[in-house]
């Protein structure tokens, strides 16, 4: 099973008290579903923080980037990039940069 | 001696306030939650100890928290909110139907008898209930099916049930407040609900006296008399002394009828406490001066309380769930503004201080008087 490097807002490591960036065990084939169930899984407390209950939807101010690409919109069962799937680069889960 | 635990949910956090009876000197702990809007955190009657807090931003949606130590730790309980069957509409601002969607909890109510149960008003506007602590929360479906539901119209802060009050001599029966839609009741423990609002008159919409469609801010009860409700209303303070069923305006010689917090005195069901504000568009206090107004006759006479609050170039709001009481032989009342200034009266009103201040947003304020 891959190990993957999660980079999650400040907000939510708090909440799933884990740091800067930690290292996920994630089902193949590695996509932006199996990687959300691994995270939730390990961290129930993050269910619904980023992504919906019943939709599944990502939450609208909230992103996925990867090798320095926004990969938000791609399919949620397309695999990720390879570096992020060899632990090479980090899946980030960033937040919208607003708001007072 | 008694203690006095003041909870307060901010824009910006929780705080726990905490006194002897004395009411003089405050410890205050926090932020809770830094950073996270804090609609509501209120504690059971059942278990002081037990506090449930709501928890929410724009990014990342609901949490619910549980303590179990008087909030000196949490933990993140259930934040599924999934409505009954198919959600259907209620109507949006512009009149046509919009797809119910559950935005954040407003207000949680933990029941008088059972710390792990507890109900909480959701925005769109519905009434849910946990009875494992917060863990599952399941809706109780026969509020937003009454046949009124498709016609229901969010206020401009949203479509939130914001008022749930628990009968303390009848399990069965609750009240609860919706802005847009008004006050109802259910009598058969939430299966079934009556719109509670003959006697209402808003001149907002097409027809003034309809039975649902009031923005009503907020309802208050003295649990001693649960037959007599006092409302602050967008405009007009009201009272019903049959449980609801019809309302009278008791506005009497308020500088202006709107406000959004209104609260009962806790030894005297007929001292009753607002907040004027100017309304309609600048939702502050009128003439810069921060007044709370006190009726000690159930309504019609209002006198002003002003003895150390600001009476000059003040401009703050005071909302609906931001004002509460202690039950020590002295009534304690308190409330929050959107200054981030939590004034307190040991004294039912006569002389105020700050007990915190520059604290972000206050978004509610809730009291607990512990043994």
């Amino acid at each position: 099973m891959p190990t993957i490097r999660i980079i999650l807002p400040q907000h939510l490591r708090t909440l799933a008290r884990v740091g800067a960036e930690f290292p996920l065990a994630v089902e193949s084939p590695v996509t932006q579903r199996s990687i959300m169930d691994a995270l939730e899984s390990r961290y129930p407390m993050l269910q619904g923080t980023i992504r919906d209950h019943t939709t599944q939807q990502r939450r609208p101010f909230l992103r996925f980037f990867a090798c320095e690409t926004d990969i938000s919109h791609e399919p949620a069962d397309s695999p990720v990039p390879d570096a992020v799937t060899s632990g090479a680069e980090p899946l980030i889960i960033i937040g919208a940069i607003a708001g007072g | 001696m008694s203690q006095v635990r003041v909870l307060v949910g901010t824009r910006k956090g929780a705080f726990v306030l905490t006194s002897d009876g004395k009411r003089q000197n405050w410890e205050v702990s926090g932020p809770h939650f830094a950073g996270w809007e804090i609609y509501h955190l209120k504690g059971s009657p059942a278990d002081p100890n037990r506090l449930y807090a709501s928890q929410s931003t724009s990014w990342f949606g609901q949490l619910i928290q549980r303590s179990n130590d008087g909030g000196k730790t949490w933990q993140p309980v259930g934040n599924k909110f999934a409505y009954e069957g198919i959600p259907g509409t209620h109507q949006w601002y512009d009149g046509t139907p919009h797809p119910w969607e559950f935005k954040r909890v407003w207000h949680l109510e933990p029941s008088l008898n059972d710390p792990d149960s507890v109900y909480a008003g959701i925005e769109d506007a519905a009434l849910f209930h946990s009875s494992d602590g917060g863990q599952n929360w399941q809706e109780l479906p026969g509020l937003r099916g009454h046949g009124s539901g498709p016609g229901w119209q969010p206020g401009a802060g949203g479509m939130c049930l914001h008022t749930i009050i628990l009968d303390p001599k009848d399990a069965n029966r609750i009240f609860i407040a919706i802005s847009a839609a008004g006050a109802f009741r259910t009598d058969d423990g939430g299966k079934t609900w009556l719109p509670i609002n003959r006697g209402l008159y808003s001149k907002y919409i097409p027809n003034p006296t309809a039975e649902v469609g009031h923005c009503v801010h907020h309802v208050a009860m003295h649990p001693a008399r649960p037959g007599v409700l006092f409302m602050q209303k967008h405009w007009d303070v009201m009272r019903s002394d049959n449980a609801g069923d019809s309302w009278q305006e008791i506005s009497g010689n308020l500088p202006t009828d709107f406000g959004f917090a209104i609260d009962v005195h806790a030894h005297e069901p007929d001292t009753v406490y607002v907040v004027p504000i100017k309304s309609d568009s600048e939702h502050f206090v009128p003439d810069g001066k921060l007044r709370v107004f006190r009726s000690r006759s159930g309504g019609n006479e209002w006198e002003p309380l002003s003895n150390g609050l600001p009476q000059e170039n003040c401009y703050v709001n005071v909302l609906r769930d931001a004002m509460a009481v202690d039950t020590l032989d002295q009534c304690g009342v308190y409330f929050g503004t959107s200054g981030g200034q939590v004034y307190a009266s040991a004294d039912a009103g006569d002389h105020w201080a700050a007990i915190v201040r520059d604290l972000p947003a206050v978004l509610s304020v809730e009291v607990q008087t512990l043994p």
